[in-house]
């Protein structure tokens, strides 16, 4: 693998002993990848997920004298001092929350908190080489925005951060953009919701392909999808399985023509998703209905727009008073929504919008258990791993759900 | 370990030597799916399910799992005292690659002959991956 003599002073140990660690581990991932050579990122984001591991990665670089060449932005912790008086944790989990604060600190980011980059706070142009972990941000980036990063891992973003590098692989070359999995979405879609269930069916099919949608029935309601139901699509194609690039013919910017998408290709698998295909996913993610506990929505976290859209649902009633509900959320789409007055409308019907939170921490667990309720596939997937059942369903069926104290 | 050892070339993708028993995995592993006290696999669709990866030469597939539970399976193996001492992969995925890495467990690919078709379970394997070589002395 060719590196410039920078890169090779790095791998040397020049720049100390945290720098020498990064470039290591991308040249063990160049070699594994036959990556010819290194290329330059210009911007980054990491998972800061509050997982031991990965703190322990964190600390070994900044133990070495690492420093963020280009400071990445994070994904969510969680608000300790808003849940913490909600759901008192044990004191090991609020020393390892402010463990992960600490390093991520000392080692450079950017603590924006926030599971989609993308959308607000470091966003790439077009042709951009960019190294993003998140899963649900990744596929964003490559697909909808036309920049160029892999499937980065947590660890190997961080590395990205610290030399500015990543292997010239996969997703940054042409060839490997291109489409090979035709997929008819032979439905009408209406909002983020479904768009998250076609996700979900598309990501159980693709393997390692990279579909190319077809929307043959209304699929949006002005001259395009929205961010939500985009982001919503990423995330469950990345949750049922691995997405990291798609196109959607005539919407995204290297799918101006279903040709142009292929780009030579042939069609090496072919499915066509129907409403039926959208219930049985449903179905299949769902717990089975009930009184429930906790509604927990925003993963990946409600933008304005929902957070809008929400408020606007609930106003003028009441929350069950036997029923948790919290919105995860951004900090720049909580701002929004406290200067335009929807959240005082969440509030006074008895929803609490929290920015900075992953549902993935430890401040949820006492909902073991308990029947609770999501309108986020990768939410309920996840949580039931860790002993939340969750039932699924839309947000406006959340909210009514949430009144009457039960999902039917 | 020379005297009757297969000796097969390879590729290091992570460095370091380890030497030791052999337990050969015919499928992915997600390594948050084992038991960090005891190394047990506890996966309950994998066919080493109860088995032990602690401190032997693991043969695999490739990984599976999202980059941070794979990461903190791994960790929390490696507190214990519990991990692999060095790994053979098929194929390797950037998780598994950049995971191994931070627990610093030597790993290497691309073995010249079909390890399948040489390595069992109770071999002793050394894993040189500085040197790009494998040598595998079978049981008696």
């Amino acid at each position: 693998m060719y590196l410039t003599d920078e890169e090779e002073r790095m791998l040397q140990g020049e720049m100390g002993e945290g720098v020498r660690k990064a470039m290591d581990m991308l040249v063990a991932l160049g070699k594994a990848f036959d990556a010819e050579k290194m290329i330059k990122v210009s911007r980054t984001h990491v998972a800061l997920s509050g997982q031991e591991g990965d703190t322990y990665w964190c600390e070994l670089l900044v133990d070495g004298g690492a420093r963020c060449l280009i400071p990445p932005t994070t994904n969510p912790n969680w608000d300790v001092a808003t849940l913490n008086k909600h759901y008192p944790v044990s004191p090991a989990k609020l020393f390892l929350a402010a463990r992960t604060e600490d390093v991520y600190r000392r080692i450079g980011a950017v603590m924006t908190h926030c599971c989609t980059p993308e959308l607000a706070g470091n966003v790439p142009v077009f042709g951009e080489h960019v190294a993003f972990s998140e899963s649900s941000a990744t596929p964003y980036v490559n697909a909808v925005l036309g920049a160029r990063s892999n499937r980065e891992s947590s660890v190997s973003a961080l590395a990205s951060a610290v030399t500015g590098r990543t292997p010239y692989y996969g997703l940054h070359l042409d060839e490997n953009r291109k489409g090979n999995m035709l997929v008819n979405v032979d439905v009408e879609l209406h909002g983020a919701y479904d768009w998250g269930l076609l996700g979900w069916c598309v990501g159980m099919h693709a393997g390692n392909r990279v579909p190319v949608l077809v929307l043959r029935k209304e699929a949006y309601r002005w001259t395009r999808p929205t961010p939500e139901e985009l982001l919503y699509f990423t995330t469950e194609s990345s949750t049922s399985g691995a997405v990291p690039m798609f196109h959607i013919a005539g919407v995204t910017p290297e799918a101006p023509t279903l040709e142009v998408a292929f780009g030579g290709n042939a069609t090496e698998y072919e499915i066509t998703v129907t409403r039926r295909d959208l219930d049985e996913a449903e179905r299949l993610v769902s717990d089975p209905a009930g009184k429930i506990n906790l509604v927990l929505l925003g993963c990946p976290h409600y933008t304005y727009e929902q957070l809008k859209e929400a408020a606007e649902g609930v106003r003028g009633r009441k929350i069950h008073k036997d029923v948790h509900f919290w919105i995860l959320t951004s900090f720049d789409a909580i701002e929004l929504a406290k200067r335009s007055g929807h959240l005082e409308i969440l509030e006074a019907s008895g929803i609490r919008a929290v920015p900075d939170t992953c549902m993935d921490q430890p401040c949820f667990d006492g909902f073991k258990g308990m029947l609770n309720l999501t309108d986020s596939a990768k939410c309920a997937h996840y949580q039931k791993r860790r002993g939340l059942p969750f039932a699924l369903r839309s947000l406006a069926d959340c909210i009514d759900a949430a009144i009457e104290g039960e999902v039917r | 370990m020379n005297e009757n050892a297969i000796s097969l070339d390879c590729r290091k993708l992570i460095g370091g030597c380890a030497e030791g028993e052999a337990i050969v995995s015919r499928e992915a592993i997600c390594f948050y799916l084992c038991d960090p006290e005891t190394g047990e696999l506890l996966d309950k669709n994998h066919h080493l399910k109860g088995k032990s990866l602690a401190n032997k030469v693991l043969l695999l597939t490739s990984g599976k799992g999202s980059s941070v539970v794979q990461l903190d399976g791994l960790f929390q193996m490696k507190e214990q005292g519990k991990l692999p001492l060095a790994m053979i992969v098929m194929d390797a995925d950037p998780v598994l690659v950049s995971s191994v890495y931070v627990v610093e467990v030597p790993l290497v690919d691309r073995v010249e002959k079909d390890p399948y078709l040489i390595i069992e379970d109770g071999d002793w394997v050394r894993v040189d991956a500085d040197k790009e070589c494998v040598l595998v002395k079978k049981k008696q």
